[in-house]
């Protein structure tokens, strides 16, 4: 197995371009990465989507961007895992390039919500979950995420303002943040004032619906003298649904693929240098923190309130917003999340940048928990 | 809405009726295919019907088709055989509800297509009426 | 009507939904006065006919200790089914586990559709046909806005699981039924709310069918008033069925732990169920209790039930008292939106 390095990212800005589909803010992405590349041939495409099926009734997503790229006929899949799609396309398309099948991939993602009405957006997420037995309650996305924030605070006695400052703190690195949704500060003040979204989560500590589009372009890392390689890339799975884990407040899935990560990129959590997570909602972002092994069960809360997530902290974390600030689109995220850790390894992150990043992990996740991708990436 | 899904669930959700591998003992609910010990054997297990909230949420922002119930309360509930599910709790208004409560299930409308398609049955817990 | 083999209630179970209309509030919205009753019963946002029944069924299945495989009927009396076609009873059925070696129905006939459900069950287990047989009275009857009936128009139901008289709380002694061709209340299949006569649903339909379904079922039995100690009427208001029991001999200690409307309103094809159930409640072994229904179009069932020692070990769970006590008062608005009367 050869190393990997990313050799081109791409992102579109994260909001509601009511007149771009979702074909062209993929290619408008695409683009850029290519180009970032020197514009090499493509061998192979991998399309990170998690509703297009319901929300454009659009299926066959490789082949549609493959053609939207100008690539008509080279291989190409639409790769889904709820929100984690963009991080386990990512772990599809190293392996494509690892395993010496393919030289030059391309991997992207492309999210566009705003196209439907609230509830159907809400019935989309919803479909990451078991529909019989947890969707059939009701119950939406940001829902269960409140059924674990509650049983978080109630079981550790954290502040449910410790859990909330994951936004704030977000909202801090997203100022200056060109591709950012809402790249304005935000008080806890008006995080714990905002109405409920789901009990006891507010609306400010949700992600907002969104269209975007990422892609980076991978190619082998001996092509790329001082390029960001891949260190290590890992998926994993739990329990379908939370009511069948032993402990839903250990995300058993994070910690396995980071695990794996760590073990084959042969580093610790100390050693990272900047950390992009999965804060769909804040107690996501704090349960991912201790998923990965960056705050101890029950004491991710304040280490965010602390201040260990910021950019002078312990390990900056969503250098750029997060997926509160900068924006979650859904099956792009994931590769927000890589493209973005590429850009602080390069020193190109602009007011974003962290000082001396040389190493940083990028964390998707599907449902809560339910899969997650964990990537490592390395300056060369 | 599938008529053929609500039909597959009926049994399960109106008895409250589990699997339980006939190989490992290890219940499910709901069912499995395939049990954790790769066994494909599985007998009929009857839920216990009363349990405690684990915890909880008020659904605000509901998906499609669960409009005309908001807000409604969802919540993880551990049955008094250990077994845990997610449910909508009824009959109780959600500034009542506490982790630990008492709860038993009832069957109630989940859902409805429309005034025309069918009516979506299914459990929901409530407090423990004596 | 007497049955070739001794038949009995093997159990029962009633159930009245949480929420509460005053009488005060419709008077506050409309501008009116009169109580014909305090307050009604009403449905919660996820409650119809079939779940009332399903929640009675399965009661009245854990007081009788029966294998749900054995009872062999279940029959849903109402006039307000979910569908216009599809059985209530199926979902019942499957829902207590009595499928797939049962027959279901839905029965209606007003107010004494769960009554009709009775005279069935009574004659399959009374035949030898089916051991034990199911029915039900339950209603989440619609009121219309500033009519009479808006007052006492309301939901709740009970369920009667009948078998042999060796595994009975109380056997059923003799049965009557009294009907002809009354028109005092109906509704047509594309109409929300019922009509009705007003005054003609009094005496010659309420008063003269339940005095012919009494009086028929004393003179076949050779029972007088004073040989029983509880006798349940079908229960509109608070007024007819204290006024009928007067014209047919009873006092008011007779029918007291029977009448449950005042505080829970009419429930139609469960009234005179939950009025019986309620009395169970509080019966002993060797009383003797007089049970006459009333359904509009028109026509009344009467029985004779007597207590036996059963009874004693099959009263577990919630009595009908613990759901007339569990209350929660709803404005005018959250009452037409429980009702489905909001347009959304």
């Amino acid at each position: 197995m050869r190393g990997v390095a990313v050799a081109g990212v791409g992102l579109t800005k994260v909001g509601e371009p009511w007149e771009r589909s979702a074909r062209e803010l993929f290619a408008e992405a695409a683009v850029a990465a290519m180009k970032d590349a020197g514009n090499p041939a493509v061998d192979a495409l991998y399309v990170a989507n998690m509703s297009g099926g319901h929300l454009q009734h659009q299926l066959q997503f490789g082949a549609m961007m493959a053609e939207a790229i100008g690539r008509p006929g080279i291989p190409a899949m639409r790769v889904e895992a709820g929100q984690a799609s963009g991080g386990v396309a990512f772990n599809e398309g190293v392996k494509a390039v690892a395993s010496g099948m393919c030289d030059s991939v391309l991997v992207g993602g492309v999210e566009k919500m705003s196209d439907m009405l609230p509830e159907c957006v809400a019935s989309s997420q919803a479909m990451a979950e078991d529909q019989e037995y947890v969707a059939f309650t009701g119950v939406t996305k940001t829902g269960l995420s409140a059924i674990l924030h509650r049983m978080y605070t109630e079981g550790f006695g954290a502040r449910p303002e410790d859990v909330a400052m994951f936004a704030v703190r977000g909202h801090d690195n997203a100022v200056g943040c060109a591709h950012a949704q809402y790249p304005f500060k935000l008080s806890i003040e008006r995080v714990m004032a905002s109405p409920m979204e789901a009990d006891p989560l507010h609306m400010m500590e949700c992600s907002a619906v969104c269209d975007g589009a990422a892609a980076v372009l991978l190619c082998p890392a001996e092509r790329l003298r001082d390029g960001v390689e891949v260190a290590g890339t890992a998926v994993a799975t739990d329990a379908f649904s939370i009511a069948q884990r032993g402990d839903p407040l250990t995300l058993g899935a994070v910690r396995r693929a980071a695990e794996r990560a760590y073990a084959v990129a042969k580093v610790a959590p100390k050693d990272m240098d900047v950390l992009e997570v999965m804060d769909d909602t804040t107690i996501d972002g704090v349960l991912s923190l201790e998923g990965l092994g960056f705050a101890k069960r029950g004491e991710g809360a304040a280490f965010v309130a602390a201040g260990g997530t910021s950019k002078e902290g312990e390990i900056p974390t969503n250098t750029f917003g997060g997926l509160k600030a900068r924006g979650n689109p859904l099956g792009a995220t994931g590769v927000y999340q890589v493209a973005e850790v590429v850009l602080q390894l390069r020193g190109a992150a602009g007011p974003s940048q962290v000082k001396d990043a040389r190493i940083g992990m990028a964390q998707s996740m599907g449902g809560v928990g339910s899969t997650c991708s964990v990537s490592i990436m390395r300056r060369a | 809405m599938s008529v053929p899904r609500y039909w597959r669930e009926e049994k399960p959700r109106y008895r409250l009726l589990g699997e339980q591998c006939t190989g490992c003992g290890a219940r499910y609910f709901p069912r499995t295919p395939v049990c954790v010990c790769s066994g494909t054997e599985f007998k009929p297990y009857k839920l216990p019907e009363t349990g405690k909230v684990v915890s909880w949420t008020v659904i605000r922002s509901p998906p499609e088709g669960y409009e005309k119930y908001v807000p409604y309360v969802v919540a993880l509930v551990e049955l008094d055989d250990g077994l845990r599910l997610f449910s909508q709790l009824t009959d109780v208004a959600a500034e009542q509800v506490r982790s630990g409560m008492r709860v038993e299930a009832v069957l109630r409308k989940v859902k409805e297509d429309g005034s025309a398609g069918i009516i979506q049955y299914g459990y929901k817990f409530r407090p423990i009426v004596e | 009507m007497r049955t070739l083999n001794k038949v009995g209630i093997a159990g029962y179970g009633a159930y009245v939904p949480m929420y509460r209309l005053r009488a005060a509030e419709v008077n506050r919205m409309w501008g009116t006065s009169g109580e014909p009753v305090e307050e009604k019963s009403v449905v919660g946002l996820d409650e119809d006919t079939v779940t009332i029944s399903v929640e009675c069924a399965k009661l009245a299945v854990r007081r009788a200790g029966v294998d749900p495989s054995e009872i062999g009927a279940v029959y849903v009396g109402t006039e307000s089914k979910p569908y216009a076609v599809k059985p209530s009873g199926t979902i019942v059925a499957e829902a207590i586990g009595a499928t797939p070696g049962v027959s279901t129905a839905d029965y209606e006939f007003a107010c004494k559709a769960g009554t009709e459900a009775f005279q069935t069950c009574i004659g399959l287990v009374g035949s030898g046909m089916q051991r034990y047989a199911m029915a039900i009275g339950a209603d989440t009857a619609q009121g219309k806005p500033m009519d009479a009936l808006e007052y006492t128009a309301a939901c709740g139901g009970a369920a009667y699981l009948f078998g042999p008289l060796d595994d009975s709380l109380a056997e059923v002694e003799a049965s009557y039924s009294y009907v002809t061709d009354t028109p005092d209340f109906w509704r047509r299949p594309k109409e929300i709310y019922p009509r009705h006569g007003n005054r003609f649903t009094g005496e010659p339909a309420y008063f003269k069918h339940i005095i012919g379904a009494g009086k028929g079922l004393l003179d076949e039995t050779g029972y007088k008033a004073t040989d029983f100690k509880y006798a349940v009427f079908h229960q509109p208001n608070t007024k007819f069925p204290i006024n009928v029991s007067k014209m047919l001999g009873f006092g008011m200690d007779q029918i007291k732990p029977g009448l449950v409307a005042p505080l829970v309103g009419n429930t139609y094809a469960g009234s005179s169920p939950l009025g019986l159930a309620a009395t169970l409640d509080v019966a002993e072994p060797g009383d003797r209790i007089f049970m006459v229904s009333y359904g509009s179009g028109a026509g009344s069932d009467s029985f004779v039930f007597r207590v036996r020692d059963l009874i004693k070990g099959r009263r577990a769970g919630p009595k009908v008292q613990a759901f007339i006590d569990r209350k929660q008062y709803v404005d005018y608005a959250t009452y037409l939106r429980h009702r489905g009367q909001i347009i959304q």
